[in-house]
């Protein structure tokens, strides 16, 4: 049933340089691209192609149609409330520093606390860090215990009426760690602070309702989720998205410009200065189509399988030192006395791609005691082959090393 | 990738080896260096005596690459002088920028030849070159303090 999803992304079926397949375990930095993204981006292309929201003519208005009906799929995607609520970016990154720029920067003041967790990426680390530098607030952390989790009764004690802003992971990038958004925003919210967070790692693997959820930012990223790069979504609640100024100024985003002022357009479109990536839109569009054809239910047990599986198999290897304890698609290592660029280059070798380094996390790697880890993360389209190989590589890295 | 041509003897002995890693007694300067990318974190240590390299010596953290790297460099730059340790930094830059040089050259980096097909692995070039971008900044600094030293007298 498995081998079903892999052959539908055409560069998994590639052959690395040393003609070994590709065991793709890489999917926490990026996702492959199926067919039918490609064939979309393509087909915008060749077919489609002009700037949206300006041309009186079929072809602008047709690129407009893409790109907004993409608006109303992601905004479907997450349960907003209203596809106003969508503003597109380039990726995650953009979507952050925007809430902390354009919210953050104008709302925190002097003696007040900003929250952000240990496990944060540092795309939602240093422009919090900045924030507080430029206001006079605090930047405070919710720490992870032993079992690199966070106890509820760290949320209890760092959230008081002090903390204006909360931003957290949804899930952690280098633990899969899943953080408890609905605890931290219910406590959150009791105290009047806002809650961002940073669903790139959530919203490609599992059901996220932002209504549901009741948080006020969430930011993610089409190229983590089988779209391509350069396309980024923030959503944000419709009465905070209006009170926010744009980051940016320019093209596309006002109702009358004068000498001396203007009136800009209502959100999403005060966000958007600019020409947008209709073709990166036209992509995730087709992406989104693609998961909820497959559908959240086969995507989580298939991933859960592998993930399980992924664990067993490191679990097996004496040499291998995980770490966390709950993991979600992602899982975390180190092999004893081998630096992870060893590990990756080695493993590398037998085609087997995964991540080494400290993963955007310094602070994370300080609180966990370790410089840098290896990083295995999946996709529903990976199989127990890949992770079996995974496994045979693993084996083999100290013996290389002549250890 | 072979992973023959990045793991050779020399470097797998070199990255095993611990003996040029270790602090000195009465160091003339001590340079950091790191790859912010990977983590690799080391600190070179310099003894000089006049303009020459009389001992040197690392300490920190880094992958197998990188401190076979150091190591080998530790080697090739002991009782060298400055102005020698510099050319044969700048050959060694060279190398792994994959410019061509001639027989001379490669023979005068001996050790530290065997790392040549490390150019060939783009991931891996910069824990290759890391120690020896460390080692012209601690050259450069002793140069300066040189200077001022003159200068005063």
């Amino acid at each position: 049933m498995q081998k079903k999803y892999k052959s539908d992304f055409p560069l998994l079926a590639n052959r690395m340089d040393n003609d070994k397949p590709l065991a793709y375990l890489d999917n926490a930095a990026t996702t492959q691209k199926p067919a039918v993204v490609i064939e979309a981006v393509k087909r915008h292309m060749e077919y489609n192609n002009a700037n949206p929201h300006r041309g009186a003519y079929t072809l602008s208005a047709d690129a407009t149609g893409i790109y907004e009906d993409t608006r109303i799929k992601a905004a479907r995607f997450i349960h907003a409330a209203s596809e106003n609520e969508i503003v597109f970016t380039k990726n995650t990154t953009e979507a952050l520093n925007m809430v902390a720029l354009c919210y953050g920067m104008e709302k925190v003041k002097q003696g007040d606390e900003i929250l952000i967790s240990i496990a944060e990426h540092h795309s939602n680390l240093l422009p919090w860090q900045r924030v507080a530098v430029k206001t006079g607030a605090s930047l405070r952390y919710l720490y992870t215990n032993s079992d690199s989790e966070i106890p509820a009764e760290e949320i209890r004690t760092k959230i008081n009426k002090h903390t204006k802003v909360v931003a957290i992971t949804h899930t952690s990038n280098v633990l899969g760690y899943r953080i408890p958004v609905g605890q931290i925003v219910q406590a959150a919210h009791a105290v009047g602070a806002v809650v961002v967070v940073d669903g790139a790692q959530g919203v490609p693997h599992m059901p996220v309702d932002v209504q549901a959820l009741d948080v006020d930012f969430m930011a993610f990223a089409g190229h983590k989720m089988y779209g391509p790069e350069g396309i980024g979504i923030l959503y944000g609640k419709a009465a905070l998205l209006d009170e926010m100024e744009p980051l940016l100024l320019g093209g596309g985003i006002v109702e009358q410009v004068t000498e001396s002022s203007a009136c800009l357009l209502p959100a999403p479109h005060k966000f958007e200065a600019g020409t947008p990536n209709v073709a990166a839109a036209a992509g995730l569009n087709a992406a989104m189509e693609y998961m909820q054809q497959i559908g959240f239910d086969k995507i989580r047990e298939t991933e859960d399988q592998l993930t399980d599986y992924l664990l067993d198999q490191l679990r097996r290897l004496d040499e291998v030192e995980i770490y966390g304890s709950r993991h979600y698609g992602i899982a975390p290592f180190n092999v004893r006395d081998v630096h992870p660029h060893d590990v990756a280059s080695i493993l590398d070798g037998g085609g087997v791609a995964i991540r080494a380094g400290h993963h955007c996390a310094q602070p994370l790697m300080k609180h966990l005691g370790i410089n840098a880890c290896c990083r295995a993360s999946i996709a529903f389209y990976n199989t127990k082959e890949d992770i079996d190989r995974l496994y045979d590589s693993l084996k083999d890295v100290r013996r290389w090393l002549g250890l | 990738m072979n992973l023959n041509e990045l793991y050779s003897d020399i470097i797998r002995e070199h990255s095993i080896s611990a003996h040029n890693k270790h602090h000195l007694g009465t160091p003339s300067i001590v340079v950091p260096g790191n790859n912010p990318t990977c983590g690799d974190e080391i600190e070179l240590e310099l003894e000089r005596d006049n303009s020459i390299i009389k001992d040197a010596s690392f300490t920190g953290i880094g992958c197998a690459v990188s401190r076979a790297s150091v190591s080998i460099m530790i080697d090739l730059v002991r009782g060298k002088t400055l102005e020698e340790a510099r050319e044969l930094a700048l050959i060694f830059l060279a190398m792994l920028r994959r410019e061509e040089l001639d027989e001379e050259s490669m023979e005068r980096l001996e050790e530290a030849a065997a790392l040549q097909n490390v150019a060939n692995m783009p991931a891996r070039v910069k824990c290759a070159t890391m120690p020896w971008h460390t080692l012209l900044k601690a050259i450069e600094q002793l140069e300066a303090a040189n200077f001022h030293y003159y200068r005063r007298n």
